[in-house]
């Protein structure tokens, strides 16, 4: 067990080590990018992934942490206060889900995925009309609090950890396990003492926390904020899906997997062929759930238990 | 004897349809009563009522002699009172364990605690054996054993089990037969829905037999056996 | 009457008109959206890029062949109908059996259609804003009433006029269709109970086809008749898709006269919303009205669709 735990930590600790081995500006940024696609992937893999309720609408508590971190700094904060975004952005994003929680997850089905879609869009139209406090169309721009990103990195770095360990955590303890009875069977979860409804809010409380609080460091990493960008559909709600099903939904490292690769293609993308990626994603989305759909992780993950269960089933014969 | 479980004049309508009328029985503390019925009777309707996945149109369900009708299902749950499903309910994914940890932890917070629930309720049925193996790769007959270890790791004092007998072949029926008995002897009071005369007769202290919805005899198994209108619904007017 | 009121009467005789034109291509576009959602049970979430395709095909005869797109409607409806059965035969049955731990694929699968046909049209068509010169684009038909001494004049743009009573024509063929063939009562056998219909003998695979390609057809003949009046650009899609869920869910999930119902209100709602409280806040009343019914009736306006 322990040397088990000692290995897993190899590559954390290997992680950690990124910047001392390079200050190349670029790299960093790769880097940087991936660990924030790593909490926004692990997020709603907890909600998606292990509770079984697709948000086709992430972008909602995003931007939420985004722009609370960005209203907190327009208010005449000085950026150093922007970090306790990470924290505030991330309640606020947590208040809003509360609501739509409390109004959808009484029903069943699709109502939750679509309504939080709906509420992303109404957040977006706040954010571009609501000039007065968010600027508009024009968005939030500040000086950013560091010129050095191996402040950056070390912050999301922390950031991806304490989501990782959160969400290992939970899913070892008692609401892990509800979350995937309330997955697998609804009626049967309630039927065995499960209050669906407070266990799928509380995963969502989690998944949308961690989503705001990295709306928040979005906010102070970029300077700068643009509805258009925070709420978006396509860009943010879509592609937390893809990275979560390209690693693979409910695996523990699928999420990591997906956003590593997700950064890798988008930036290949960009450089090489110019325009174009969302065609390839799309793409990709309908090849994943028509070829692998459990994800690269899941795939492994499944050949291995396959094998395990073969000779399972030898014991018990 | 007092009663445990008491329905009292409860109704239960879909729309315009009754499934369920004026139906008023109690479960005494201790015992095993059957109830049975040609299909579409309402018997699995009577388990949703008492377990909570409808609230009765009209009537009270008592258990304890406190309100339950109106409940939801987690709450009756808690109270003691847990079903299993005529059409089973694996979590399929999960292992055979893990579900049943699922369950124990209606009544802990702790992991380690909620294991050993589970791995006594997985003996108890004596599916060892099993509890690596996904829910959803059992063979029927495992699938039903299931339901009763996650039923029994929420420590009720009332099970109510909903036809745990239907598709198994005669030596599980055994087995099944003797996990039930153990079950009661272990002081657990038991609601049972079942097709199987043969195995009701012999386990039911008491029967009471239903029919669209109605009760139309409650008595011993003997009683209501030899009882007319329980011949005739069963077997129509021609044979009463 | 005085002057003032009849000025007002005339503002809003007008915003209701606006809105109830508005309203009858809304509800074309949730009609096939409930449909689909009625056999199927999925949300198409390329409802809107559907629509998006449908537009450019209109946009193109109208361009190269000078097809008036009203009548290239009869090019419209069977092409669309051909890709709507395309896209569930290749790419939704499929998917349907795979054993996944995320809910919902087929949804999914539709996101990821959504993507693919909307930045295809950008590869093809640049993201340009194009629009459909018309002669009648702005042509209006004026009608004069006399109320209490004062007159108050309506005005009723004649291609939103044309593109209602076009939506009417189709939305009512589509109720003789499902109550009085023999496929049209197949589809709404096997949305009461899919098992059951195939027990009865029916193909429901063959219904599920129809199905999605009867769905993107009426959404598409929307697009070919809100071609005159709107700008078309590849992204148009998403919008529209938002828009033909929350009718869907104004008029109950599934249930296909509250489909006619949730569009009219959602019309009147950004009609009445965009003049009397802000322009910007048009596309978000919409949404708050879909919030309102899902707090306090959920099965939809006529409460009759599946909670």
């Amino acid at each position: 067990m322990s040397r088990k735990n000692l290995i897993g930590l190899l590559p954390i600790a290997a992680v950690l080590l990124i910047p001392l081995l390079t200050q190349n500006p670029y790299l960093l940024h790769m880097f940087i990018l991936s660990l924030l696609w790593i909490v926004l992937g692990q997020s709603w893999n907890l909600l998606g992934g292990y509770t079984g309720q697709i948000s086709y609408g992430h972008a909602a508590f995003f931007g939420v942490g985004a722009y609370t971190t960005g209203i907190m700094v327009k208010s005449g904060q000085s950026p150093s206060t922007a970090w306790w975004g990470l924290l505030f952005g991330g309640l606020m994003a947590a208040l809003v889900a509360a609501f739509i929680g409390w109004v959808c997850f009484r029903l069943r089905g699709s109502y939750f995925s679509l309504s939080v879609l709906a509420l992303s869009e109404v957040l977006r139209l706040v954010a571009v009309n609501w000039n007065r406090l968010t600027n508009g169309a024009e968005g939030i721009l500040f000086i950013p609090a560091f010129t050095q990103k191996t402040y950056y990195y070390y912050i999301v770095f922390a950031l991806a950890a304490v989501n990782l360990g959160v969400i290992r955590w939970v899913m070892r303890s008692k609401p892990g396990y509800y979350f995937l009875a309330i997955r697998e069977d609804q009626d049967c979860a309630e039927s065995l003492g499960i209050d669906t409804t407070k266990y799928k809010l509380l995963s969502l409380l989690i998944s949308a926390f961690f989503t705001g609080a990295a709306g928040a460091f979005y906010m102070n990493y970029m300077g700068f904020i643009d509805p258009g960008i925070v709420f978006s559909i396509a860009d943010i709600s879509i592609m937390m899906i893809l990275v979560t099903m390209l690693g693979g939904a409910a695996t523990k490292w699928g999420p990591a997997v997906g956003a590593i690769l997700f950064i890798l293609v988008s930036e290949i993308f960009r450089v090489w062929v110019g325009s174009g990626h969302l065609l390839f994603f799309g793409v990709l989305i309908i090849a994943i759930i028509i070829y692998f759909p459990n994800g690269i992780v899941g795939t492994l993950v499944d050949r291995r238990t396959r094998k395990r269960r073969l000779r399972g089933a030898e014991a018990v014969a | 004897m007092t009663a445990l479980l008491e329905l009292k004049d409860v109704t239960k309508r879909f729309g315009g349809l009754q499934a369920v009328g004026h139906m008023t029985f109690s479960l005494d503390k201790g015992e095993i009563l059957g109830l049975i019925g040609p299909n579409g009777a309402g018997k699995t309707t009577i388990f949703n009522l008492i377990n909570g996945f409808y609230p009765p149109t009209s009537g009270t369900i008592l258990f304890k002699g406190k309100r339950i009708d109106g409940l939801k299902p987690h709450t009756v749950c808690r109270l003691g009172l847990a079903r299993t499903f005529q059409v089973v309910k694996p979590l399929a994914r999960l292992s055979v364990l893990d579900n049943v940890m699922v369950s124990a932890f209606s009544r802990t917070n702790h992991r380690e605690e909620a294991r050993t629930t589970a791995l006594e309720a997985t003996t108890f049925t004596e599916m060892d054996a099993w509890r690596d193996v996904p829910a959803g790769s059992l063979p029927l007959g495992m699938r039903k054993r299931l339901e009763m270890a996650r039923a029994l790791a929420t420590k009720p004092e009332i099970l109510l089990l909903d036809e745990n007998f239907a598709g198994l072949n005669p030596t599980e029926v055994e087995k099944t037969n003797a996990i039930v008995k153990k079950i009661h002897a272990t002081g657990i009071t038991i609601l049972i829905i079942e097709h199987n005369m043969r195995v009701i007769m012999a386990i039911s202290h008491r029967l009471i037999c239903i029919n669209y919805g109605e009760k139309i005899a409650e008595g011993t198994p003997q009683e209501v056996a030899t009882n007319p209108q329980v011949v005739e619904a069963y077997l129509g007017a021609a044979h009463a | 009457m005085s002057p003032q009121v009849a000025g007002q009467l005339e503002l809003l005789g007008q915003v209701l008109i606006s809105g109830i034109l508005l309203g009858g291509l809304y509800s074309l576009i949730g009609l096939g959206m409930s449909l689909i959602m009625g056999v199927m049970k999925i949300i198409n979430l390329a409802h809107g890029e559907l629509m998006m395709v449908a537009m450019y095909i209109t946009f193109w005869a109208f361009t190269l062949a000078k097809i008036d797109p009203y009548v290239s409607l009869l090019i419209v409806f069977p092409l669309m109908f051909l890709l709507g059965v395309s896209v569930q035969k290749f790419l939704l049955t499929p998917v349907m059996e795979a054993d996944t731990v995320l809910p919902q694929n087929q949804v999914l699968l539709t996101v990821g259609l959504g993507l693919v046909l909307s930045n295809l049209a950008l590869l093809f068509f640049t993201a340009n804003y194009r629009s459909v010169p018309v002669s009648y684009a702005s042509k209006t038909i004026y009608w004069d009433l006399k109320l209490g001494g004062q007159t108050i004049s309506l005005s009723f743009s004649y291609p939103f006029l044309v593109a209602f009573c076009i939506a009417g024509v189709l939305g009512a063929s589509l109720f003789i269709f499902l109550a009085k063939t023999d496929t049209g009562r197949m589809i709404r056998a096997t949305a009461q109970d899919k098992r059951a219909a195939a027990l009865m003998g029916i193909n429901t695979k063959r219904i599920t086809y129809i199905t999605f390609g009867l769905g993107a057809a009426l959404v598409g003949a929307a697009g070919a008749l809100l071609d005159p009046v709107y700008y078309l650009y590849p992204q148009i899609g998403g919008p529209f898709t938002s828009k033909a869920f929350v009718i869907t869910i104004l008029g109950g999930l599934g249930d296909i006269p509250g489909a006619v119902l949730g569009g009219l209100v959602l019309g009147l709602a950004e009609s009445l919303g965009s003049v009397y409280i802000s322009l910007g806040y048009k596309d978000a009343f919409g949404f708050i009205i879909f919030v309102l019914v899902l707090i306090f009736m959920p099965r939809g306006l006529l409460g009759r669709g599946r909670a």
